[in-house]
C-alpha cells in the first residue's frame, strides 16, 4: 500500500468520516481512495471547488465535533493557511495532509520538504502553532494519520502531516490499528443545535485587546503543554556519536542508510530523527549539545529545520547542513560523503 | 396586561451595534421570528460571516460558529454534511457572497447543498468604512470610488438571478425591508425558505434589498427612499425560483 | 539480504505492475520491502520506471542513485539509467526494443531477451514485463518463483485480468530463457 493510501485507511480507522479535497499531484492518491471508501463506510466525501473551500468544510464539520479531513500538496497548503489560523484560534481540531513538492509557487511536483517553516511557524496569520508530524515510512505515516485525530482532539488545536511525495507515493507492507468509532467524549463546545442548554459560539475574534491577550495566552499555555508532552523522536548509535545527524521524513530515510554505512566504517555518526516538527525534540539536542563535537543536518531544503537545531545547541556543538532544493533528492552515497567530509572536517 | 410584542425567544436580549436607520437589526429579527415560528431553535446551527453581521452571536440565541471571509457557504457545507440532521443558514453581507465568497456561494449553490442563505445587500462594504461593493450602483460614491463608480469597477452583480439560474437551489428570492409591507412579505420569504431546508429540497436563498444610511451619505429617512427609487428597479423584488412552481414568478 | 532494482521503460509497458508485483511477492515472504513509482505527469505516456528495494533488514533509503540490477524495456531507458547500474551489477535488456549495440557497459553482467517475442508465444504481446520479471527471478532468486505466481493472481487488477494466463506463462517463459542463456560481460 502506498503511504497516500495508508493515511487515507488510517484515517478511516481512526473515526474519520468526512473529507473534503481538492484534486494536486503528488496527494490525489489519498483523496481517490477515500473516494472509493468512505461512501462504502457511512462517510462523506467531497471534492471541494478549491483547497480553500475545502478547508473551510473542514471547519464546519469540525465545528459539529466530527472528526474531518482535508490534503493537499504545498500550493494547495498554501490556500488553506487562512482557515487553518481560524481554526487555531477558534480551538477546532482538524487533520490536514501536506505531501510536500517542490517550490516555490507553481515549482514542480518532485519530493521536498521545503515547507518546514510554513508548517512549523504558523504560516497563516497570528500567534499559533500547527502540531506537525512528520512520518518517514509507509508505517508511520498510517500510525501517525491515526494519532493525529486523538492530539487534534485532545488539544483543540490543527494537526498537520508533513510527508514528502517519496512518503506518499512508495508502497511498504503496512499493518494497521484496529478500526475504531471515535470515543462518545463530551464536546462542550460542539455546535449541535442548542437543545436544553445555552448556545454555545465558536469564534476566534476578539475585539478588545485584552480579551484577546487573554486567549492568546491561554492559547500559548497550550502549546507550552503539547511541547511538555507530546515530542516523539528517534534515536540511532547516540550513545558513543561524535557526530549527530539531524533529519526528519524523507531525508531521514535516506540519510539513515549513509549512517549504517559509515558505521559500518567504523565512523561514531549517530542520527536524531524528530516524528514531532512541534513540538521539537529542542532538550535532545539541547542535552546531546553538551558531549557531542558536532551535527549535521539533512533536509529536502535550503535548510529551514536547521534553524531550530541551531538554537537547540545554543552554540555549544557546531551545526553543519546539507540540503537538497526543488524536488532534488540526494542519494545514500551522496549524503554518506558529507557525512565523512564533515566527521574528518 | 396583554403582551402584544415581543422579544423572540431566537433573540437574545442586548443592545445592537448596528448604525441608526441600518436594516441588519430588521433582518436579523426576521430570521429570528422565523426560526420561532418553526420551532427549530434547538437544532439551529447559524454561520455568521465576516462584516458588519460578524458580531451575530451576540444578537442570536442560537449555537453560532464565525467563519473567514467568504467561505461561509463552505463551512455550512461542511456542518450539512456532518449534521443533516440540523438545521443550518449562512449570514452574509455583499461582499461576503459577491466578491471574496463567490466561489465558494456558486459551487454550493450548484450542489444544491441543503441550508438556507440570507443574503443581505447594501450595495456597499459597511463595516469596513463604506467602500465599493460589487453590487454597488454605478455612478454610486464610495470611499474606494471617491468621482462615482464606473463600468469597469464592476457591473452591479444581481446575484439572486445567478444563483436562480442554477438548477442547485430549491428557491430563490429577492426582498427589501424598506417599508412595513416589504418587511412582512421578507418574513413570509425567510420562512418559506427555512421550510425549503427543512424538507430537505436543497439550497433556499433569499437577498435582501438593506439600507445604509452611513455608507451612504443620506439620513434613515433617504436611505430608505433610495432603495425604493434605485435599488429596487435594478435589483427587481420577487421570488425568482420554487420548486414549487405555483409559488414561483 | 540485500537487493535494489531499477525498472525502466515507456508508460504502458507495465513497469509499475511488475515493481509492484516483486514488491508483493517479497512482503508475502515476510521480507522487508520498498517499492517506489515514478509518478505525476510522466505516467501518461512518457517513461515510467520504478525503484524496489528487496531486503532480510529494515530498509533505509528507498531511494537508488546506483542500483544492483536494473530491467531496461526500451532503449531510452539504456540511456537514462545503464551508467548508473553498479559495477558487477546485473542488467536484463528487452532486446525486442533494445539494439546490443547501444548498450555501453562491460562491467555488468548483461542478458538480451527478446521480451515482446516470448510474450507473444505466452499469449500476449503485452506481458512482456512478466518475461522479464521471470528471467530476473530465475537469475537472482530475490524471491521464489512459485510465490511470485501466487502472487499475481492478488496484483492482476480486474481491468486485465483477461491476461492473467498470459501473465502465469509469460513468468515461465522469462525464467525458462534465463535458465538456458546465462548472464555475461561482454
Amino acid at each position: 500500500m502506498s503511504g497516500a493510501e495508508a493515511m487515507a485507511e488510517a484515517a478511516i480507522r481512526a473515526g474519520c468520516r468526512f473529507y473534503f479535497g481538492y484534486p494536486i499531484t503528488p496527494q490525489s492518491e489519498l483523496a481517490e481512495y477515500l473516494a472509493r471508501e468512505l461512501p462504502k463506510r457511512g462517510g462523506v466525501f467531497l471534492q471541494a471547488e478549491s483547497e480553500i473551500a475545502a478547508i473551510n468544510m473542514v471547519f464546519g464539520a469540525s465545528v459539529t465535533g466530527a472528526r474531518a479531513m482535508t490534503s493537499s500538496s504545498s500550493p494547495g497548503i498554501s490556500l488553506k493557511q487562512e482557515a487553518i489560523s481560524y481554526m487555531a484560534g477558534c480551538e477546532l481540531p482538524g487533520v490536514i495532509v501536506n505531501v510536500c513538492r517542490g517550490g516555490p509557487g507553481l515549482g514542480n511536483i518532485a519530493p521536498s520538504e521545503a515547507d518546514y517553516f510554513q508548517a512549523v511557524k504558523g504560516g497563516g496569520h497570528g500567534d499559533y502553532r500547527n502540531i506537525v508530524l512528520a512520518p518517514s515510512s509507509v508505517q508511520e505515516a498510517a500510525d501517525l494519520s491515526y494519532l493525529a485525530f486523538d492530539i487534534s482532539e485532545k488539544y483543540r488545536n490543527p494537526v498537520m502531516i508533513l510527508c514528502s511525495a517519496v512518503i506518499a507515493q512508495m508502497v511498504e507492507p503496512v499493518e494497521f490499528m484496529s478500526p475504531r468509532r471515535p470515543e462518545e467524549v463530551e464536546k462542550p463546545w460542539a455546535l449541535t443545535g442548542a437543545k436544553g442548554r445555552e448556545p454555545r459560539v465558536i469564534k476566534s475574534l476578539r475585539l478588545s485587546e485584552q480579551e484577546l491577550e487573554e486567549h492568546n495566552r491561554h492559547l500559548q499555555e497550550k502549546y507550552a503543554t503539547v511541547k511538555a508532552k507530546e515530542v516523539r523522536y528517534e534515536t540511532r548509535y547516540l550513545e558513543d556519536a561524535e557526530l549527530v545527524i539531524v533529519a526528519f521524513g524523507t531525508s531521514a530515510r535516506i540519510v539513515s542508510t549513509a549512517v549504517e554505512t559509515a558505521r559500518e566504517k567504523g565512523y561514531k555518526v549517530g542520527l536524531l530523527r524528530p516524528i514531532t516538527l512541534f513540538p521539537f525534540p529542542t532538550h535532545v539536542i539541547r542535552k546531546l549539545a553538551e558531549r557531542v563535537k558536532k551535527f549535521m543536518v539533512f533536509e529536502l531544503s535550503a535548510g529551514q529545520m536547521v534553524e531550530d537545531v541551531e538554537i537547540a545547541a545554543a552554540g555549544k556543538a557546531a551545526v553543519n547542513f546539507y540540503g537538497r532544493m526543488g524536488g532534488s533528492v540526494p542519494s545514500p552515497e551522496e549524503d554518506f560523503e558529507k557525512i565523512v567530509d564533515c566527521y574528518r572536517g | 396586561m396583554k403582551l402584544v410584542f415581543d422579544r423572540p425567544k431566537s433573540m437574545k436580549d442586548t443592545v445592537m451595534h448596528y448604525c441608526p436607520g441600518c436594516s441588519h437589526g430588521v433582518v436579523t429579527r426576521i430570521v429570528a421570528e422565523a426560526i420561532d415560528i418553526l420551532d427549530i431553535r434547538e437544532k439551529t446551527v447559524c454561520v455568521a460571516p465576516v462584516g458588519c453581521a460578524v458580531f451575530l452571536y451576540e444578537y442570536l440565541n442560537l449555537d453560532v460558529t464565525e467563519s473567514p471571509h467568504g467561505r461561509p457557504p463552505a463551512v455550512a457545507t461542511g456542518i450539512k454534511r456532518a449534521r443533516p440532521d440540523l438545521f443550518v443558514f449562512t449570514y452574509q453581507g455583499d461582499g461576503d457572497i459577491a466578491a471574496i465568497g463567490l466561489a465558494e456561494i456558486l459551487s454550493a449553490a450548484n450542489r444544491g447543498e441543503n441550508f438556507s442563505v440570507v443574503y443581505v445587500n447594501n450595495t456597499v462594504y459597511g463595516m469596513t468604512g463604506g467602500q465599493m461593493a460589487p453590487t454597488t450602483m454605478l455612478g454610486q460614491r464610495t470611499t474606494t470610488t471617491p468621482y462615482g463608480k464606473g463600468a469597469m469597477d464592476g457591473r452591479p452583480l444581481r446575484m439572486a438571478e445567478w444563483i436562480a439560474s442554477l438548477d442547485g437551489p430549491s428557491y430563490v428570492a429577492r426582498m427589501a425591508v424598506n417599508t412595513p409591507a416589504n418587511v412582512k412579505k421578507a418574513r413570509k420569504t425567510v420562512i418559506e425558505a427555512f421550510r425549503m431546508q427543512l424538507e430537505g429540497r436543497g439550497m433556499s436563498f433569499v437577498e435582501i434589498l438593506a439600507a445604509c444610511p452611513v455608507g451612504w451619505g443620506l439620513s434613515p429617512i433617504e436611505a430608505l427612499a433610495r432603495v425604493e427609487k434605485e435599488l429596487i428597479p435594478y435589483y427587481p423584488l420577487g421570488v425568482l425560483k420554487s420548486v414549487d412552481s405555483h409559488k414561483a414568478g | 539480504m540485500y537487493h535494489d532494482l531499477i525498472i525502466s521503460g515507456f508508460g504502458g509497458q507495465g513497469i509499475l505492475a511488475v515493481g509492484r508485483l516483486l514488491a508483493h511477492t517479497a512482503m508475502l515472504e515476510e521480507k522487508y520491502v520498498t517499492f517506489l513509482p515514478s509518478y505525476g505527469p510522466i505516467m501518461r505516456g512518457g517513461t515510467a520506471n520504478c525503484t524496489v528495494v528487496v531486503s532480510s533488514k529494515p530498509i533505509g533509503s528507498p531511494i537508488v542513485r546506483n542500483p544492483q540490477s536494473a530491467i531496461f524495456m526500451n532503449a531510452p531507458s539504456v540511456v537514462s539509467f545503464e551508467e548508473r547500474v553498479k559495477t558487477e551489477g546485473l542488467i536484463l535488456y528487452n532486446s525486442d526494443l533494445v539494439d546490443k549495440a547501444d548498450s555501453k557497459r562491460t562491467d555488468v553482467d548483461k542478458i538480451f531477451i527478446p521480451a515482446n517475442t516470448l510474450a507473444e508465444e505466452a499469449g500476449s504481446g503485452r506481458v512482456a514485463n512478466m518475461v522479464l520479471m521471470g528471467a530476473f527471478i530465475e537469475i537472482t532468486q530475490v524471491v521464489g518463483m512459485k510465490s511470485a505466481v501466487k502472487c499475481l493472481k492478488e496484483v492482476v487488477s480486474e481491468k486485465h485480468i483477461d491476461l492473467f494466463q498470459a501473465d502465469q506463462a509469460a513468468l515461465i517463459k522469462g525464467s525458462e530463457f534465463a535458465r538456458c542463456h546465462t548472464p555475461a560481460r561482454k
